[in-house]
């Protein structure tokens, strides 16, 4: 296996050769009759959740079950921001773990996911927002995740581009600075969990639709899919926006609702913005690729959908917002536009482990924030795969509690602009 | 783009122009002191989230002012049914059938 290794050796070679005889990075297996575990959904979350349940837990026979390709849903249509300034310390738990794998999956994989920790800056438009940004900080630091308050002319110095003395309809006074967060290449994850799962023995199926399952009482026995009848012993959901979806074939239903979720990408300049940058007053987000694009992204389309494509009353409040703040770019170009479909909970926090069908465990309700959590994701799905068991992690971030009425209300304590 | 046609006001209205206010008919337990617990979750958190056909409810916000049920298809954004709250019983119910 050793010889397949992406690595600066490896890389000569193959220009030597003239780039030919690169192996496939993973194979397309037809689907086998029976595997020990089933993962529908081929995103971000489920290829992680493959690659750590064969890593941690030696499960090997293991298939990933995806409708359309790789990567296609929610994993390519986010802005690539991670972060983990979340406020309690259950979530906080949770995403800084994400964040923490992500810092080192490039080695942990085998593949470049061009991590780029270049900060992440909330903006701060007026008093009450300095004083729930002192409150956060105070939060993280008692969590231990970093974050720190800087003034208006650390914010001037950071962001040149920024009108912020020429009557901008929302004053700066300050920025909440996360400096690990940043971006990441968001094909990269999916490519890296996918080739490092292939090579533990995991079967990616791709354009292959799971239409039903056939139960024995409150267990999963076989799933029919499009390429034929699939029997497996545990069954992970890892579909995001079509949670619902699965979860009503298998016969239960999930406090979350469908939406579409949409962002943008300029013409690719030179290097012009530093840092991923966001206003809770616009709800908007930016940040430059290293391509040189401008990834811009907003306002969470608040009527159910699952129409996997934007609209232009969002681009005209996402580009209007990102042009009053700086004003710059107005003289840019818009080059793709789309929307992927997000699975909003009630308390805007996951749902992870077991639900009421005996053998099918779930990882959802990541919400507008799924890209960032996905090493966690899979990570505590994974557990809940192997072992039967919930990790701690997610003992706080089960189905149940909305029975107990213990929510992680997440969505009011980050301050998500959504 | 969301376009529907207020049955109060009689006008076209785009998404910008409405309010969205989720599924219909949602009613909250008449006696929450007996309710169960299943059935106040039910009611607080658990919504109808079909990819297709959905009954939901909106606000002729920046127009007359009324609220009124829809019938609209999730992936398509095509409206099938439009009936105020006052017709009984609704378009809306029948068309879902």
């Amino acid at each position: 296996m050793k010889d397949l290794d992406y690595s600066f050796l490896t890389l000569v070679k193959r220009a030597m050769g003239g780039q030919r005889g690169w192996p496939q990075a993973w194979r397309s297996p037809d689907p086998k009759r029976h595997y020990d575990v089933v993962i529908i959904g081929g995103g971000g979350h489920g290829l992680a959740t493959a690659y750590y349940l064969a890593k941690e837990h030696g499960v090997r026979n293991v298939a990933i079950l995806e409708k359309g390709w790789i990567g296609g849903g929610n994993t390519g249509r986010n802005t690539t921001m991670v972060r983990s300034d979340y406020m309690f310390p259950e979530s906080a738990a949770v995403y800084d773990f994400a964040l923490r794998l992500y810092e080192g999956l490039a080695r942990d994989v085998n593949f470049n996911i061009m991590l780029s920790q270049r900060g992440w800056l909330t903006l701060i438009h007026d008093r009450h927002q300095l004083e729930s940004a002192r409150h956060k900080a105070n939060w993280l630091n008692c969590n231990g995740v970093d974050g720190e308050l800087i003034d208006q002319d650390e914010v001037r110095r950071m962001l040149p581009h920024l009108n912020m003395d020429g009557n901008p309809r929302y004053p700066v006074i300050g920025a909440f600075l996360q400096k690990r967060g940043g971006t990441i290449r968001h094909d990269a994850v999916t490519w890296g969990y996918a080739r490092a799962a292939d090579r533990l023995g995991v079967d990616i199926i791709q354009n292959c639709e799971v239409q039903g399952f056939s139960k024995t009482g409150d267990t999963i026995t076989g799933i029919i899919t499009t390429r034929g009848r699939i029997a497996c012993d545990r069954l992970g959901l890892a579909v995001a926006g079509h949670s619902s979806v699965l979860a009503s074939m298998a016969g239960f239903a999930l406090p979350v609702t469908s939406h579409a979720l949409q962002a943008m990408v300029s013409e690719p300049i030179k290097p012009i913005l530093h840092h991923a940058v966001i206003s809770p007053n616009t709800g908007i987000y930016i940040n430059q690729t290293q391509k040189g694009e401008m990834v811009m992204g907003g306002v969470l389309d608040l009527y159910h959908s699952y129409a996997q494509r934007g609209n232009y009353p969002t681009i005209e409040k996402v580009l209007t917002a990102v042009v009053e703040m700086f004003p710059l770019y107005k003289e840019l170009r818009l080059m793709r536009h789309w929307a992927g479909i997000v699975d909003i909970v009630p308390d805007s926090s996951p749902i992870i482990g077991p639900t009421p069908v005996e053998n099918l465990f779930i990882n959802c309700g990541w919400g507008t924030g799924g890209f960032k959590a996905i090493p966690a994701g899979g990570f505590l799905l994974a557990h809940s795969l192997g072992t039967g068991h919930t990790h701690p992690l997610a003992e706080k971030f089960g189905l149940d509690r909305f029975l107990s009425n213990r929510l992680v209300d997440e969505g009011a304590a980050a301050g998500i602009a959504h | 783009m969301i376009v529907i046609r207020c049955p109060c006001c009689n006008e076209q209205r785009t998404e910008e122009e409405l309010s969205y206010g989720g599924e219909a008919d949602i009613v909250r337990p008449l006696e929450p002191e007996t309710v169960s617990n299943e059935r106040w979750t039910n009611y607080l958190f658990m919504r109808a989230n079909p990819k297709g056909k959905l009954l939901e409810q909106w606000c002729c916000s920046a127009g007359c002012g009324q609220w009124f049920k829809v019938i609209r298809d999730s992936v398509t954004h095509e409206i099938s049914a439009i009936s105020l709250f006052s017709k009984d019983p609704p378009q809306a119910e029948a068309a879902l059938k």
